[in-house]
């Protein structure tokens, strides 16, 4: 890109896209602004998911005389779940790649290994809710297990609506193909995953980890 | 389980008049409208030119619109409770019995909060900052509708309320156990819940946007210490939004969770924790005051610049003050609730940190005074104001240092002194900064000015209102008067409550003159029209364009130079008597309309209703529409329509015709 005076702009956006950052030659253009307004959504989601983890912290040896975190929690469940779901992680990444060189048939591979993975975590997330339920430790029973079942479930429900979003994604760029607003969608929901992946390593740490250690 | 949940006939409140004739009017004026919008043939043109408009002009004044209609259901039941707290003294027991009583106090804080101060903080953000930014929308144009619908969505739930049901009787604030399941069966919570879980998505949303379109869309050389005041206390607002309201999300959810699902977060029993409900909702509640009075402090640095002709002072320590407020203002959200017992060291740093947050409010006070000091101040309806804001404020904020004051707060808390002092905040913080900004940036949105005349009169109503309503509780506090008491037992608080119904009742007529005032001003618009754009010789971007401006706002985007953009601009056009030259025109590509946001915001509402009476189907058919249009959305081709280029110049031509004619009346007068 030149240093030279673009020309007059059109539209609400600025047509060149390597700029300061700082906004003072004019407005963005789309492919810095649309990204940047949705890094702040993904900020204000890890606001709400550090409210649960303060509930949580708050409620986790409230269980009213029902079973405890060391009683429930089975370390070798939750490692295959957590590899799952990093690899899942790993492979969107690589669906980046191939996306950014326009390959429809690696793209639509990767993002339905990504998919998949994301299944395989989430049927594992859910059979280990209901082997708790019938081992008479449902969310009912104290307010720990409320603040568990609300935490980790709401990281699950979170990984349902992105699976739900990648369906569409890999619709659309198989209607449509690689258009640039399709490709901003695209980096969207990659930093969507991304982002469940670290919350889901602080889940793994703060509730499995600390949870098993006594 | 039946067809439609626990929505019955019983539902209607045929045996309580009150309510039952309240509805029937409210039905009977929505029905006139509608009819009245249909023989005049509106539909079309409100449907194209607001209701699926992506303007952020238009979709302001759709907020201020909400936030007015909404306003008045505020004070009617405000009104209410002044005359049953007049009337029901000693033996007499008044007009409301109490489980009405307990739900018109409720009702009144939840929709003042929520859909009257902050859609009418929101409408100015929308309607301003783009203009003073010098863009020509917000970063995220649809996304902006369907966040005012959303909003739309949760006023109307809280309105069905009174149709259908109850609403809570559990204050606005809805703590439990008293809000659980065991303690308040009925529907009233769970209308309180939905609407507040709707309405804030499309605040979170709204946040998203502004903070984009502040941060990364400006005009060419608008460098961040170049920006209006306005534009700073907005930007402030919503990182505050973006911050604080996921914790609103989350302490309802978990209350919801308790009531339909029987978890045990705050219940009595379970091992539930009702003070982690206290603490997450004040880390949402205390941000919530500087979400609205911040942008209420850059309104009143608009204001305070024009109207006295100057600079504002101290331009950098109010940027300055404005982020140390958004950050301590999330550093004392414990001293709404001292008595819980937290400790003498745990109180005493959140007394301190609540002292500190009046430091920068002083220097933001200092400012707009030697702002005024030395300049030539024009006394119009904004600048009264301003200067009443200031004497209210100030006494307001002292009593609030009173109450951050731990061992003052154990005698005072929960009187009605604490509602004295948070209405004193409120109301001469932020409501008076809503009706200056009202008045001062109507003749931009439609082109002429309000009366000047009721304008005043609707001022002192407020300010004297204010006072009279207001000044006798402080009193009664003291005496150990609590909150919402539907009925006072000591005869000799007579007087002091005959007073506060007086105050409410000026405010009340002061509401009366400002439709009388809108009316009166639309009447005779020919002759106040703003044919020049910039009524008040004003020093910011807004005014350089025409009033109303066209949809892109500006033909070329303007060139920044300086702190005050346009005051620079237009005193270098007055020295050299001539425009600055014509610029080469493009065509504009701008955003199409969308019905999205008003489908979204139906299924919402869908959906919303459904979960408040248990109709599981119903809530489903919304989830799946909601997903639905999602989808479609998605799927749009057509996302900008572009503006030719001759239009662009026949508008740019008009105005600078318009400007050069001004420019020449300016030039003979001096």
């Amino acid at each position: 890109m030149t240093a030279g005076i673009e020309a007059p702009m059109v539209g609400l956006t600025h047509g060149a896209s390597e700029d300061t950052g700082l906004g003072q030659r004019g407005p963005e253009s789309k492919s810095i602004v649309v990204p940047y307004g949705f890094w702040l959504f993904v900020l204000s989601d890890m606001v709400l998911f550090s409210a649960l983890f303060a509930t949580y912290a708050t409620l986790v040896h409230a269980n009213d005389g029902g079973p405890t975190t060391s009683q429930l929690f089975h370390r070798d469940l939750v490692a295959v779940e957590t590899i799952a779901l990093l690899l899942s992680s790993f492979v969107c990444g690589l669906a980046m790649i191939t996306a950014k060189r326009a390959n429809m048939i690696w793209t639509q591979g990767w993002l339905v290994l990504t998919g998949l993975l994301g299944l395989v975590f989430l049927s594992i997330e859910l059979y280990e809710f209901a082997s708790m339920v019938a081992e008479g430790a449902p969310p009912q029973r104290s307010a720990f297990l409320s603040a568990f079942f609300t935490l980790v479930g709401c990281h699950g429900l979170h990984i349902t609506c992105g699976l739900l979003w990648l369906g569409t994604m890999m619709a659309q760029i198989w209607a449509k193909g690689f258009q640039q607003h399709i490709l901003r969608r695209l980096l969207c929901f990659s930093v969507f995953w991304h982002a469940l992946d670290i919350i889901w390593v602080a889940i793994f740490t703060i509730v499995y980890l600390i949870g098993t250690l006594s | 389980m039946t067809l439609f949940g626990r929505l019955t006939w019983d539902a209607i409140p045929f045996n309580q008049p009150i309510p039952l004739i309240t509805s029937l009017v409210v039905l009977a004026a929505v029905a006139a409208i509608v009819i009245w919008i249909t023989m005049k043939g509106w539909w079309p043109y409100l449907w194209n030119e607001y209701i699926t408009s992506t303007d952020h002009k238009r979709i302001g004044i759709m907020y201020i619109t909400l936030a007015l209609v909404m306003l008045v259901r505020g004070f009617a039941d405000a009104i209410m409770m002044r005359a049953q707290q007049a009337m029901a003294i000693g033996q007499s027991q008044g007009y409301l019995p109490p489980e009405h009583y307990d739900q018109i106090f409720s009702a009144h804080g939840t929709i003042m909060i929520f859909f009257v101060a902050m859609p009418f903080v929101i409408g100015f953000m929308n309607f301003v900052v783009p203009l003073q930014l010098g863009v020509r929308d917000v970063a995220f144009p649809t996304m902006n509708n369907a966040s005012f619908w959303l909003t739309a969505s949760g006023a109307l739930l809280v309105n069905l309320s009174l149709f259908l049901g109850e609403f809570a009787r559990t204050g606005w604030l809805a703590f439990p156990p008293l809000s659980e399941k065991a303690f308040s069966p009925g529907v009233g919570v769970d209308y309180y819940l939905v609407a507040l879980q709707i309405s804030g998505v499309g605040t979170v949303l709204t946040a998203v946007n502004f903070v984009t379109t502040i941060l990364k869309t400006r005009a060419p050389g608008m460098s961040y210490l170049r920006m209006p005041v306005f534009c700073w206390t907005a930007l402030a607002s919503n990182l505050l939004i973006l911050a604080a309201f996921p914790v609103l999300t989350v302490s309802l959810a978990l209350l919801m969770l308790d009531r339909y699902l029987g978890f045990h977060f705050f219940t009595n029993d379970g091992g539930g924790n009702s003070m982690l409900y206290m603490n997450l909702i004040w880390v949402w509640g205390h941000p919530e005051v500087y979400i609205l009075v911040l942008p209420a402090f850059g309104i009143y640095s608009e204001v305070a610049a024009t109207f006295s002709g100057k600079p504002l002072f101290g331009y950098r320590s109010m940027v300055f003050a404005t982020l140390a407020i958004c950050i301590i203002s999330f550093c004392v959200w414990l001293h709404h609730f001292f008595t819980m017992g937290a400790g003498a060291d745990v109180n005493a740093v959140f007394g301190i940190a609540s002292m500190i947050i009046g430091v920068p409010t002083g220097v933001k006070i200092y400012n707009w005074l030697f702002t005024m000091y030395g300049g030539r101040v024009r006394f119009t309806v904004p600048m009264y104001y301003l200067i009443g804001f200031m004497l209210t404020f100030v006494i307001g904020g002292l009593t609030g240092v009173l109450l951050a004051i731990p061992p003052v707060d154990f005698i005072v808390h929960n009187s009605l002194f604490l509602v004295a002092h948070f209405h004193q905040v409120i109301i001469g913080g932020v409501v008076f900064a809503l009706m200056a900004g009202y008045t001062y940036w109507f003749p931009k949105a439609f082109g002429f000015t309000l009366d000047e005349r009721l304008g005043k009169a609707v001022f002192w109503c407020w300010f004297i209102g204010f006072h009279l309503a207001f000044m006798p509780l402080y009193v009664l506090g003291f005496w150990g008067a609590t909150r919402r008491m539907q009925h006072i037992p000591d005869p000799t608080w007579a007087p002091w409550l005959d007073v506060a119904f007086v105050g409410a009742a000026i405010i009340g007529l002061g509401i009366v003159l400002t439709v009388v005032q809108l009316l009166y001003s639309i009447k005779t618009r020919d002759q106040r029209r703003d044919v020049s754009g910039d009524p008040w010789d004003g020093r910011t971007l807004e005014w350089l364009t025409l009033s109303p401006p066209p949809h892109y706002n500006f033909a070329v985007l303007p060139d920044v130079h300086g702190e005050e953009a346009y005051w620079t601009r237009k005193q270098t056009a007055i020295k050299e008597e001539q425009l600055i030259p014509e610029p080469n025109y493009q065509p504009i590509e701008m955003p199409v309309n969308t019905p999205t946001g008003i489908i979204v915001a139906f299924f919402a509402s869908l959906c919303g209703f459904a979960i408040i009476w248990y109709i599981w189907w119903l809530a489903i058919v919304g989830l799946i529409g909601a997903f639905a249009i999602f989808v479609w959305y998605a799927w749009r081709d057509e996302h900008e329509h572009i503006i030719p280029v001759e239009e662009v110049i026949a508008n740019a031509r008009e105005r600078r015709r318009i400007r050069m004619e001004h420019l020449h009346t300016v030039s003979q007068s001096t």
